[in-house]
């Protein structure tokens, strides 16, 4: 049967993928922010797993939150990239260096 | 057997999927494996039996944020080949990153295997029980403040994206609105005083 540890490791699965594809794509902020919504996506799955195995809502309620902020998050996140393409024609992670960071 | 078969069919399919959005060299192909993802998790929370947020989980995610990857993608000229050239130097690092945090994961899933949780089995539901309506009751109760600060969190999201990308451009011919609605008549009329003319 499929128990909670099944859902952990699965969404452990997608949060260590999600790390290897930001160490991977260093260059596209663009595949940065995708791996990010798929970390999220992997948090979101403990709490709905949590929240069905312990029989309490509340883990939902959170994912709901998450959702709205990650939606957000994305909004803001591609409006400074547009503005980013715009004044500095690339979005190549190494370019973006005129802040000596 | 059955809900088994299908949580490895998408589970599979799921972490394919991730695979895919990580590794495809057209940024284009990653946003659409990313939707395949998506929809995956959205089965596997409905087989966990979290319906509303599944659909939300479609309608939000697949139908609004990825269709914004999509058009920013899209949008951008971006050349393919030399924003994905192999891999960085960083690549060492992130290996060894990777390996410590699937140890930690590990011990955490499986060798401590979470006494406190008898959880092997999903608990029955009853047959009139309603996720939506629940949720819904624990939102709009417990919740309230929380929720009203998630609108504001939207709104906050809907100026801050309008007002980055709005372009003011020099030179261009357009109405201002509020100027000619509070002009006055001394701005615009001028009454010259002239005596009259002698008849011819």
């Amino acid at each position: 049967m499929i128990g909670l540890a099944h859902y952990l490791t699965l969404s452990g699965i997608l949060f260590l993928l999600a790390v290897a594809g930001i160490f991977i794509n260093r260059r596209n902020v663009i595949l940065l922010l995708m791996c990010i919504e798929l970390m999220l996506l992997a948090v979101n799955f403990n709490f709905v797993a949590f929240s069905r195995f312990l029989n309490n809502l509340d883990g939902q309620i959170f994912v709901f939150f998450i959702l709205t902020v990650a939606a957000a998050e994305a909004a803001i996140g591609l409006a400074i990239l547009v503005v980013l393409f715009r004044s500095k024609n690339t979005i190549n992670v190494e370019e973006l260096n005129s802040m000596k960071g | 057997m059955f809900t088994q078969i299908l949580f490895y069919l998408f589970a599979t399919v799921l972490v394919g999927a991730a695979i895919g959005v990580i590794t495809a060299r057209n940024p284009v192909h990653s946003v659409l494996f990313l939707v395949l993802a998506f929809f995956n998790s959205a089965v596997l929370w409905l087989l966990l039996g979290a319906e509303f947020l599944a659909i939300v989980l479609v309608l939000v995610y697949v139908g609004a944020v990825m269709v914004l990857f999509l058009f920013v993608v899209m949008m951008l000229d971006i050349n393919v080949e030399q924003a994905k050239s192999g891999f960085t130097k960083y690549a060492p690092l992130g290996l060894v990153v990777l390996v410590i945090m699937a140890v930690e994961l590990a011990q955490v899933i499986w060798v401590r295997h979470m006494g406190m949780i008898s959880a092997d089995e999903l608990a029955p539901v009853a047959a009139d029980y309603n996720n939506t309506r629940e949720l819904g009751l624990l939102l709009y109760t417990d919740y309230f403040y929380a929720f009203e600060l998630a609108a504001v969190i939207l709104l906050v999201a809907i100026v801050a994206a309008i007002s980055l990308t709005m372009r003011r451009r020099p030179g261009l011919k357009a109405q201002n609105i509020s100027s000619q609605v509070s002009v006055r008549r001394q701005d615009r009329v001028r009454l010259v005083k002239m005596d009259s003319e002698e008849r011819q």
